[in-house]
């Protein structure tokens, strides 16, 4: 039980998905303007990456590791991710259509997230078991959410503040989201020991 | 190789007859009559009304707030079959499909002022201060903004010559 909760921790702060691996920058900058929005981006790629990765998981090591597959991975995870991202779209559009409206064309452009696809590769390449890998993933989507969510808190108070004419918009967003990255790198001293 | 096949044609069956379930069961009932608007539309989502893409086009001429004759390559085909199913008075004759027009710049009136590069939706302009401006042939959405902006009546939209590369069949005339 403990090492699942370390796992988790360095997984969310330690080698945060977005701040320290650089996976999924594209939602990170593109929906970050607004706090609630950034929260539905977040939890929508989270049931995505664990639905995602579990499934990859499985057919991983249940069709393409005995038939001898091995070369059809990226393939494989690739369909898979395409699938889910279809299916969250097809619920999301059904359960929270304002969350639908909000999202609009980054809502599909989930299935392109490197960190979906990142994310399961990882795994093979780390051989984690499937709890670890559930575990892993659940805590990679997390750090994703908690980045999104503090990146986007930030940005609505930057909106109000007086940035010079030159860094106004994208140019402050990326020295913002820089800073943010050396202050999670902060996290690399926690020891569990 | 049979197995790779075989495994992946499997795995992508199954994945596709899930997300047919899915999408019966998480079927949205949108209001029919947009849907029925968006699919007389062309769908190119070219953004030449204005609007993000032929669905928020299909809202607001659904809705009543953009003309039956919002759609330019949609044309006069499409703006009175529009006007006959929403029951719209339709003045065709006051319509005038121009057919797809390009900005461009009379070099001899452009002073250089940058303005229209700003208002561009789809960087299509080029220049710099004080240099004579262009326009990509190519990004141009014939969108219109731009002449506006001008203060020095430079832009001027033009019908898009016709060269072998871009000659196209000519639309059906409206039906009456």
């Amino acid at each position: 039980m403990n090492e699942y909760f370390v796992l988790l921790i360095s997984t969310a702060l330690v080698n945060n998905v977005v701040l320290v691996r650089f996976l999924g920058l594209c939602p990170f900058m593109g929906v970050s303007k607004r706090i609630d929005s950034a929260l539905g981006m977040g939890l929508a790629t989270s049931f995505v990456i664990v639905l995602a990765a579990a499934l990859s998981w499985i057919l991983g090591h249940w069709l393409l590791v005995p038939l001898g597959l091995g070369y059809l991975r990226i393939m494989t995870f690739i369909l898979v991710i395409a699938a889910v991202v279809q299916f969250t779209e097809a619920v999301i559009h059904k359960m929270a259509p304002k969350l639908y409206q909000m999202l609009g064309i980054y809502l599909p452009l989930i299935a392109t997230n490197c960190s979906v696809l990142g994310l399961p590769l990882i795994n093979v390449q780390q051989d984690h078991g499937f709890v670890t890998t559930l575990v892993y993933d659940f805590g990679s989507a997390l750090g994703f959410t908690l980045a999104m969510v503090i990146f986007a808190g930030m940005r609505e108070r930057l909106a109000l503040a007086r940035v010079p004419a030159a860094f106004s918009g994208p140019p402050i967003a990326f020295v913002l989201a820089s800073l943010m990255s050396l202050a999670f790198m902060g996290f690399s001293g926690l020891n569990f020991k | 190789m049979i197995a790779a096949i075989f495994s992946l044609t499997l795995l992508g069956a199954a994945l596709g007859l899930g997300l047919g379930v899915a999408a019966r069961k998480f079927a949205v009932e949108g209001d029919p009559l947009i849907d029925e608007i968006e699919a007389m539309m062309p769908g190119s989502n070219c953004g030449q009304c204005g609007m993000a893409g032929c669905p928020a086009a299909a809202r607001a001429i659904a809705e009543g707030t953009a003309s039956v004759a919002a759609c330019p390559p949609g044309g006069k085909a499409l703006a009175s079959a529009l006007a006959a199913r929403l029951g719209v008075e339709l003045d065709l004759a006051a319509l005038v499909d121009a057919g797809p027009q390009l900005a461009t710049i009379s070099e001899d009136l452009c002073i250089g002022c940058c303005r229209c590069l700003k208002v561009c939706p789809t960087d299509a302009m080029v220049g710099a201060a004080k240099q004579i401006h262009s326009v990509i042939r190519e990004a141009c959405t014939g969108c219109g903004n731009c002449v506006e902006r001008c203060p020095t009546e430079a832009v001027v939209m033009r019908p898009v010559a016709v060269t072998l590369q871009h000659w196209v069949w000519p639309k059906p005339p409206a039906a009456a």
